[in-house]
């Protein structure tokens, strides 16, 4: 699993490439809580993550939930086939803000 | 469905025989299931389906013949290999399993806890993940005992998906359901297969759910491997014993009264 948070102008950028599964999830888990804290907006970019499971899924559902409480916003980019297909399954597909560009984001924070 | 192509099957049987004493309950099965899809294990009571499914699973040592699931050869594996595979896998049982001692949600995340060291608020997130994921989300407080048996059927599935696993056994899922809500335990079945891509196999004599979630079929009769094929060819089999299995018809058709009534009262 690749997790590389890069500072961008106004929010965080989370590139997340790979396996996402139960060895690593405690890592995106860490990556993402860590980021909140630092009281920036957070993207995730997920266009090179070939598989996810629920652990992972259970880690961008925490990030979500404390960005929320912290007033942040939180989305997701370029969500790869693969993943897509397990948020439709649990059907976080209609509550993550999904977005394919970083301008789209970037809008939201103005 | 055999050939040699073990790098695209997640489970690859060869000659597998089981004996017990004297008798021979496996009779040289070859058997292969791809990736990805769902394989059906079809036969009467006693055909040796459920010996084949403890095989595969290293519940059973067989007498002889190679089983591979998933890189691991099951009937040579040390206990500690076999171990190792089995994380891989999930396994709902006929009758649910559920510690009843335990709620739902205790029973569906006990693996996390002996398997992983993942943090208690991802536990939590994850088992409600596979709750809402079989309909069960409001059942995650209530004991076992509270359950329908459809309610403890999905709570099985739940419990066998908690760790994602690249193979998933369902070992008669619709017995004992209403047509509906074996209907509903069949679509979600098929949904786990097209959401998670897991590899499937269920064992079952129930032909309705059969023929609307199977990719292939492996038909047994008496220890034996009769036939294979995807549902269209079970259909077009004209081998006499696969005709007998698919156009079987309730006793009661085929009853003659007087003689029925003559078995029952010895009058007439």
């Amino acid at each position: 699993m690749e997790c590389t948070v890069r500072s961008q102008t106004g929010f965080d950028l989370l590139e997340l490439g790979g396996e996402v599964d139960l060895q690593f999830s405690h890592k995106l888990r860490e990556t993402i809580l860590g980021s909140l804290k630092t009281g920036n907006p957070l993207l995730i970019d997920m266009a090179k993550v070939s598989y996810i499971d629920s652990s992972g899924i259970a880690s961008l559902v925490e990030g979500f939930q404390t960005a929320k409480t912290s007033k942040l916003q939180y989305g997701l980019l370029n969500i790869s086939n693969a993943a897509m297909q397990v948020l439709t399954l649990t059907r976080l597909d209609k509550i993550f803000d999904l977005h394919s560009s970083t301008d789209q984001f970037k809008q939201k924070l103005q | 469905m055999t050939g040699n192509t073990p790098t695209t099957n997640a489970i690859t049987i060869r000659d597998l025989v089981v004996d017990y004493g004297p008798r021979r309950i496996l009779n040289g099965i070859n058997l292969d299931v791809p990736h990805g899809q769902i394989m059906v294990i079809m036969g009467q009571s006693g055909a040796g389906k459920s010996t084949l499914l403890r095989c595969i699973l290293g519940l059973k040592k067989p007498t002889s013949g190679s089983i591979q699931m998933l890189g691991t050869d099951i009937a040579t594996a040390s206990r500690k290999e076999i171990y190792k595979a089995r994380k891989q896998i999930g396994v709902a049982f006929q009758g649910g399993a559920l510690f009843s001692s335990m709620s739902v949600a205790e029973n569906i995340q006990l693996a996390l806890h002996e398997h992983t060291d993942l943090d208690e608020k991802t536990i939590q997130i994850m088992t409600r993940i596979k709750l809402d994921m079989v309909n069960l989300l409001e059942a995650e407080n209530l004991m076992p005992s509270e359950l329908s048996g459809g309610m403890a059927k999905r709570a099985a599935l739940a419990r066998a998906i908690i760790m994602d696993p690249k193979l998933l056994f369902f070992d008669e899922p619709s017995s004992g359901l209403d047509p509906s809500t074996a209907a509903e335990l069949d679509q979600l079945i098929l949904t786990l297969k097209k959401g998670m891509g897991i590899t499937i196999v269920v064992v079952t004599h129930e032909l309705d759910s059969i023929f609307k979630i199977a990719d292939h079929i492996a038909v047994m009769k008496d220890g034996n491997l009769i036939l294979t094929g995807t549902p269209q060819e079970i259909i077009d089999s004209t081998n006499p014993e696969i005709q007998g299995m698919l156009n079987r018809k309730p006793r009661e058709t085929i009853v003659d009264t007087d003689a029925h009534l003559r078995r029952l009262t010895g009058d007439f």
